[in-house]
């Protein structure tokens, strides 16, 4: 090699400065992050507009999730399949006006629970009395979620429950207890599912209901024939649970309509959500799939067409976990948020914030994953998050929560996880190839990321700064306003772990509003119903769901933030029925009760 | 990975052999295409890339930086053939949802070839160094292709196949064949020793990064010892370190694995060569 001695001496000095850049500015980021996470209540009051507390034991809340366990062919590796099931929904089953809360249990024999709320700040599990704590008894499988709707639109919200084995409904009594209706509703008899929502696809006024099978449903994982149960591939796998689309009827029966109507996939689901993203009337569906791509579906009222690679959301596949809409730019659009794995220098899936692309609409609608530039990319691996206003400021922020198997914190099972997910089919698909867990963590102990949103694209982490500091395995996520004071109180279910409740404090000077909707031509429980809030020359969406994040389900009412000295305009509500009603000057500091006009 | 693929020198052709070689492929240029039909059928199958932006970028960082650095110490233009590989390699091998990671990747990549030379030879694989120095510095940021390739049969055999041909063609076959019966026979051993099964240990290999790894990266002509014999006992003691790194269960051992014993071949080569050569300066002086 030729050339001259400066030349070389410069070319040395240039390749170690590259060596060594991203040394510096990971320490001078973590420097940043540590500044930012050392902060008391009064100091993340002041500098972020709130701070949680976990009040759980003081609210009178002592749930601990049960996991699974599984068929003993499985015990090698039973941390892992048996990974899922912690749920948490938010529910005002009594119609008293004060959000009570149902969350699952797992292991068989195991209780579920309905946290009813007192309203002087406690609860009280009155699951047992209303007959949907023991559900989970053996030959029947376990839980793994809840939705509620209501169904027959009599006004009380009935419950869904999803499992890993023979899928429940139940009849809401007006308030007063629960009747099992599942036979006479049409349901199969066995579904291997993580997630499922309520949303009337056909504008009927009925709420019909999607669930996304996980495993096979013909996989009893308490009986097992064979240790082929496993996805064929990490991210291309298509040997998951069926999907149902059960059209509601009316008089509580429902008809299986999933191919049918065009939904007709065997990837592993884990999350779906639906929303009208095209503002066609029609709410389309996203479902998160694990070991693979997410799907899309355009709805056009009847059928519904899967545009995923179309809309863009849909080629990279990763480890899709939940599923979550937000109008996080406040332009009347929403984004949606998947969660993934990243682990450091092992697997940086990233999650996936799906912007629409701007000057793209209807049909042509395409999605750009814009979480890296948002800041919301990496949140460990990553399971349920939600938008939600968190300190009454006018955006959207986001909540996560992560972490997979948390048991010895010396030892990880990353290495042998990595080793046969990257094989052959043949290896990955059969649980007895996979190395034994011997106690070992996998992604475990992780932090939890709560990212406000600045309303100009940048998100930051504040989790640490704000109060929440927990490292349990963290799986689903549901807001609710639960002691009707005008901000977001956070749930969080947490695998083998305790239900935490974190109350929210939020600046007085940051103003709110919120409606609670009652559909009367739609679907009582408004599902699908989308309020637009005209205020200070912004406005924002958000849409009543029947279901959204992982396995979790907000409250009923919508909550707006709206920062200081709010002057509000309007807000346009659009029934599902299509109806359009504008309300002029709503008060902010209220929650606004609103029926739909006959 | 595999740099320029040497071709063997040959007397000037005559007049049929002139339009053989018109329809024959150089041998320069079979690595690249070879790594190029894996990049598109991996894409295009199973959407391997991050994204076609971050490997472009890759690719261009890689062949800017080499026509550059030739330049500037070679004062000529460098065939890009070999920064090609080097740019595609890492935009097929480093994840990373960010950009800037291929960039550096390849960059460093590339400039270790002028940077850590002995004796005129360049002593890493280039982009076995560059992602290496990348999974050690930033693996926050950084990770390597290891699952996203679909897990299924057909496409691995089809590379498996091709890749051997080619491999033949160029006569380095033993280095591939060689690292293969090793890492099996350590797979095996493994499985004996801690008890795992056995299929969970010889997973890796079933994979893409390891397609990648064992007909581009072990073989590189430049960056090998040039003896056939020393190819191979180099190749062994290839999966014989990432056995020993596997066993404390470090994920990326077959890039650290060669990452050590590649140089360190290189530099005993060259150490020999250089006595050698004062032994014969020594007799012409006697």
């Amino acid at each position: 090699m030729t050339g001259n001695r400066a030349a070389r001496a410069i070319l040395g000095i240039v390749f170690i400065a590259l060596l060594t850049a991203p040394l510096v500015l990971k320490r001078l980021s973590a420097r940043r992050t540590a500044e930012r996470s050392s902060a008391d209540a009064k100091t993340a009051l002041a500098r972020h507009g709130f701070y949680l507390q976990e009040v759980s034991q003081a609210a009178g809340i002592h749930f601990v999730h049960e996991a699974p366990v599984l068929d003993p062919k499985l015990n090698p590796i039973m941390p892992e399949v048996a990974s899922m099931g912690a749920s948490v929904s938010i529910v005002d089953f009594d119609r008293d006006g004060w959000s009570d809360i149902y969350v699952v249990n797992s292991a068989i024999g195991s209780k579920n629970a309905l946290y009813r709320n007192q309203g002087d700040g406690t609860f009280k599990d009155v699951a047992g009395e209303f007959g949907i704590a023991d559900v989970n008894r053996p030959g029947t499988g376990v839980s793994t979620g809840a939705v509620w709707g209501d169904y027959d639109n009599d006004g009380y919200e009935d419950l869904f429950l999803i499992k890993w084995g023979r899928p429940e409904l139940y009849h809401n009594d007006q308030g007063h207890g629960f009747t099992r209706v599942s036979e006479q509703a049409g349901l199969p008899p066995w579904i291997n599912a993580n997630t499922a929502i309520w949303f009337d696809y056909n504008g009927d006024g009925l709420l019909d209901l999607f669930v996304g099978g996980y495993y096979a449903e013909d996989i009893d994982l308490w009986h097992l024939t064979t240790t082929r149960i496993m996805p064929e591939s990490f991210e291309y796998a298509k040997n998951g649970g069926r999907k149902y689309l059960f059209h509601n009827l009316g008089h509580g029966k429902f008809e299986e309509v999933a191919e049918k109507v065009g939904i007709n996939s065997r990837r592993w689901a884990l999350a779906a959500a639906a929303a009208d993203l095209r503002a066609t009337g029609h709410p389309d569906l996203f479902i998160a799939n694990d070991y693979g791509v997410s799907e899309l579906y355009f709805n056009d009222g009847k059928r519904f067409r899967e545009v995923g690679q179309q809309t863009g959301v849909g080629f990279a596949p990763k480890s899709g976990m939940n599923a979550a809409f937000g109008d996080i730019l406040n332009q009347g659009r929403y984004a949606v948020y998947v969660s993934n794995i990243s682990e450091d220098g092992i697997l940086i899936q990233g999650n996936n914030l799906w912007v629409p692309k701007q000057g793209t609409a209807g049909d042509a609608m395409t999605f750009e994953n814009l979480a890296r530039d948002f800041g919301v990319e990496l949140g460990g691996w990553s399971f349920g998050a939600q938008f939600g206003d968190l300190n009454n400021d006018g955006t959207l922020d986001l909540y996560l929560t992560n972490g997979y198997i948390s048991l010895d914190r010396n030892r990880s099972y990353w290495y042998d996880f990595s080793k046969v997910a990257g094989g052959n089919s043949t290896i990955i698909g059969d649980a007895k190839n996979w190395p034994a867990f011997e106690g070992r963590s996998l992604s475990g102990y992780q932090s939890k990321r709560l990212w406000l949103n600045d309303g100009a694209g940048k998100f930051v982490d504040v989790a640490q700064a704000v109060g929440v500091r927990d490292t349990y395995d963290g799986r689903a996520i549901a807001l609710a306003d639960l002691w009707n004071r005008g901000v977001l109180d956070v749930m969080v279910a947490n695998q083998k772990g305790p239900l935490l409740v974190y109350k929210n404090t939020v600046t007085p000077e940051n103003e709110w509003i919120e409606f609670e909707l009652e559909g009367t031509v739609s679907n009582r429980s408004a599902i699908g119903a989308r309020v637009t809030l005209f205020w200070n020359g912004q406005q924002q969406a958000q849409e009543v769901s029947g279901g959204c994040g992982f396995a979790a389900q907000n409250q009923r009412r919508l909550h707006f933030g709206l920062g200081k000295y709010p002057q509000v305009e309007k807000a346009v509500i659009r029934w599902p029925s299509g109806k359009l009603q504008t309300i002029d000057k709503p008060a902010a500091g209220q929650l606004h009760k609103i029926k739909e006009p006959a | 990975m595999s740099q320029q693929m040497t071709a063997p020198l040959t007397p000037p052709p005559s007049a049929p052999a002139r339009w053989k070689q018109l329809i024959r492929l150089d041998n320069r240029y079979i690595a690249p295409i070879f790594i190029t039909c894996i990049l598109l059928v991996g894409h295009l199958s199973f959407g391997i890339l991050e994204s076609y932006q971050r490997t472009l970028l890759a690719i261009a960082v890689s062949i800017v930086t080499e026509l550059a650095l030739g330049g500037i110490f070679f004062h000529k233009w460098v065939h890009p053939a070999s920064a090609y590989i080097t740019g595609i390699s890492v935009g097929i091998l480093v994840r990373s949802p960010a950009f800037w990671p291929y960039a550096l990747c390849a960059a460093i990549s590339v400039m270790s070839k002028y940077v850590l030379r002995i004796k005129g030879r360049h002593i890493w694989n280039p982009s076995n160094f560059g992602i290496s120095a990348m999974l050690f510095l930033v693996p926050e940021t950084v990770a390597s292709l290891s699952i996203q390739w679909g897990n299924y049969l057909l496409p691995m055999l089809v590379i498996w196949v091709l890749g051997s041909v080619i491999i033949w063609r160029l006569r380095r076959f033993h280095i591939t064949f060689t690292y293969v019966v090793s890492f099996m026979v350590f797979a095996f051993l493994r499985s004996w020793l801690i008890g795992s099964p056995w299929q969970s240990e010889i997973a890796p290999i079933t994979g893409p990064m390891y397609q990648l790894f064992i007909f581009f990266m072990i073989t590189d002509p430049k960056t090998t010892v040039r003896s056939k014999r020393g190819q191979c006992v180099v190749v062994f003691l290839v999966a014989l370190v990432e056995m020993i790194m596997r066993m404390y269960q470090i994920v990326y051992a077959p890039f650290y694995a060669l990452f050590i014993v590649g140089p360190t071949a290189m530099l005993i080569e060259i150490w020999l060569d250089s006595r050698r050569a004062s032994s014969e300066k020594l007799a012409v002086a006697r």
